[in-house]
């Protein structure tokens, strides 16, 4: 193991014994009272209504995943609008065989009616 | 500067058969989409004549072997000899889907489409000359593959075959992907050359425990990739839950891409520190070995029985590897051919026997298939003779090449593990034969209709490339062996 790594290694150990002490000792000195309420959520919204692991309609995932690829259409268009004039031709070429492609699937998409909400 | 990246005429001619097939796929999607259902019966045909086209240019390009886009890529006869050997996998894959498709009321243009971006990854594979573009070789070949198995999406086998193979495929990936990120921290760069020219460097060898550290995740990622132990378990649920035209498309297609991507690694780029890896590959030859023998010797379902016998044929291939030879490469390009060609013609006679729903996969379905259908059988037989190795098949010649390759490189204990593995292989594979021959149909079973014009196209394709193979092995291990010598 070459030496510059030894203080990573330290600082890697304190890191990890720092919240391991800090609650311990905590835990020692703090009155213990549990209790049903404590266990509720604070402050943090409306109370849960069911359980989050609950089975919902499989169109949720088509139009998420409907929008995900649309998203990374933005996210690659977005730095060739950025860089447009020195990409020049090449860019526009790239950005429209890749632009053409996800049209491809956008077809495809729309005509298998993935676009309507059954 | 953006011109630097435009790429030369040349380059987009070594890349062309990729080009080809992905506009292919592309498009077979739109027609997918705006085609009346009888226009559809056309679209495996696109799909088939493309692959084909591409085979053509993948074999016009070798002319002119050379890089391609800064040297992500290279074209080379290894390179095309692996390309070739995808896409002639792809085509009959398409041959033996079509009635399979049509029994399972489920045919689309997207199956086609999905193997046509499969085969796409896997030339990606084969080609890269950088990490990175292996990496995204294996994701764009699983990820269509992913989907391929789970395809008939009402079928609660297909269901669990893609999660589970999907699930454990990414989980891989991830492990070959933070080896990449290893190797680019020790020796600076992520092309095979590079990382080949660094470790070749007295002056700065990288340090040999990180560098084992990398290795050792890229391998955990390609073995897996391969099926080797202990990295295999997903094989038989995947195999046996995917529609039988899907399981012999990744039961060859991938495995064959992920060997050439294997090779390129170990023989090329790693070659220089092949001490640290060829006890690895030892040990995983031999455990590989033994346990898809043993495993498939208690194997009632014949999918399941062919996924055990093709971890076992992982085995011998990385046999091969552990020769670490010319001779050795080689070796494991012609078993990976032979291997191709048997293993997707028993898989094209099961995916004959199952029929629609898949409820004849079980070893007793077979049962008179001698009598009920004899050239069937006779050509299954063939297939499984040359899956144990007998003289005169393609499989023969592939065993005996990587056994000479061990013997040659000293690895006597390997040997004679592999050859009695051969013999224990002899069993499950004699006794689907015997049962097909000598016992009598079972009862109120139903009449098998005569195989498919595309299921008669791959039979006899793939049984003429089994005993040519078998008896002209030179044709190939010639081709094989100008490939090799790029790699080493």
């Amino acid at each position: 193991m070459p030496e510059g790594y030894l203080p990573l290694f330290v600082f890697l150990i304190v890191a990890l014994l720092f919240p391991v002490v800090l609650l311990w000792a905590a835990a020692l000195v703090r009155p213990s009272t549990p209790g049903q309420v404590k266990h509720e959520a604070y402050e943090c919204g409306i109370e849960a209504a069911s359980n989050a692991r609950g089975r919902y309609t499989v169109r949720f995932y088509i139009i998420s995943i409907l929008f995900v690829i649309f998203d990374v259409e933005t996210v690659f268009l977005f730095p060739w609008a950025v860089r447009y004039r020195q990409l020049g031709w090449f860019g526009i070429g790239e950005i429209g065989v890749f632009l053409l492609i996800l049209v491809a699937g956008y077809i495809w998409a729309w005509q298998k009616r993935a676009l309507e909400w059954v | 500067m953006p011109g630097n990246y435009m790429p030369s005429a040349a380059e987009l001619f070594r890349f062309s058969p990729e080009l080809l097939l992905t506009a292919a796929g592309t498009l077979l999607m739109i027609f997918e989409a705006i085609t009346s259902p009888k226009q559809k019966r056309s679209l495996p045909v696109f799909a088939f004549l493309s692959l084909l086209a591409a085979l053509a240019l993948a074999v016009a390009a070798s002319s002119d072997p050379g890089p391609a886009f800064n040297r992500m890529l290279q074209v080379d006869g290894f390179a095309t000899f692996f390309r070739v050997l995808v896409m002639a996998i792809g085509a009959v894959t398409i041959l033996i889907s079509t009635n399979y498709l049509k029994q399972a009321e489920h045919e689309g243009g997207e199956f086609y489409s999905l193997v046509l971006f499969s085969v796409v990854g896997q030339c990606l594979m084969a080609t890269a000359n950088e990490l990175i573009m292996i990496f995204i070789g294996i994701e764009v070949s699983s990820i269509a593959t992913y989907v391929l198995a789970g395809y008939l999406r009402d079928d609660k086998r297909n269901n669990e075959a893609a999660l589970k193979y999907f699930l454990l495929g990414s989980f891989a990936t991830a492990f070959l992907l933070y080896g990449v990120a290893w190797i680019y921290g020790t020796t600076g760069t992520t092309n095979l050359s590079g990382v080949r020219g660094v470790l070749l460097d007295p002056q700065n060898a990288p340090n040999a425990i990180l560098i084992s550290v990398a290795l050792g995740l890229v391998l955990v990622g390609l073995l897996f990739k391969v099926s080797a132990v202990p990295f295999q378990s997903w094989a038989p649920d995947v195999y046996q839950g995917a529609p039988a035209p899907v399981t012999a498309f990744m039961a060859t297609g991938p495995k064959a891409a992920a060997f050439a991507a294997f090779l390129r690694i170990t023989m090329w780029a790693f070659e220089p520190v092949k001490n640290h890896w060829i006890p690895v590959l030892w040990f995983t030859a031999i455990a590989t070995m033994i346990v898809g023998n043993f495993a498939a010797l208690r194997q009632s379902n014949v999918k399941r029985l062919l996924a055990y016998s093709s971890i076992a044929h992982a085995g011998y291939v990385l046999v091969a590897l552990t020769a670490a030879s010319k001779t050795g490469t080689e070796a494991a390009m012609f078993y990976m051919v032979s291997y191709a060609a048997m293993n997707l013609g028993a898989f094209a006679v099961i995916a004959h026997v199952a029929r629609k729903g898949e409820r004849r996969v079980e070893i007793d379905d077979f049962a008179g298939l001698g009598n009920r259908q004899p050239l069937t059988a006779a050509i299954f037989t063939v297939f499984l003779l040359s899956l144990i190795g007998v003289p005169l098949t393609g499989g023969f010649f592939a065993k005996f090449y990587v056994f000479k390759a061990a013997l040659d490189s000293q690895l006597i204990a390997l040997t004679i593990v592999g050859l009695l593995n051969s013999a224990v292989a002899a069993f499950y594979y004699l006794r689907l034969i015997v049962i097909m021959y000598m016992q009598p149909a079972p009862e109120g079973v139903d009449t098998l209709p005569e195989p498919s014009l595309g299921i008669r196209t791959a039979l006899v394709a793939c049984s003429l490339a089994t005993v040519v193979l078998g008896v002209f092995p030179s044709l190939v291990l010639d081709i094989a062996g100008r490939g090799a010598s790029f790699i080493r």
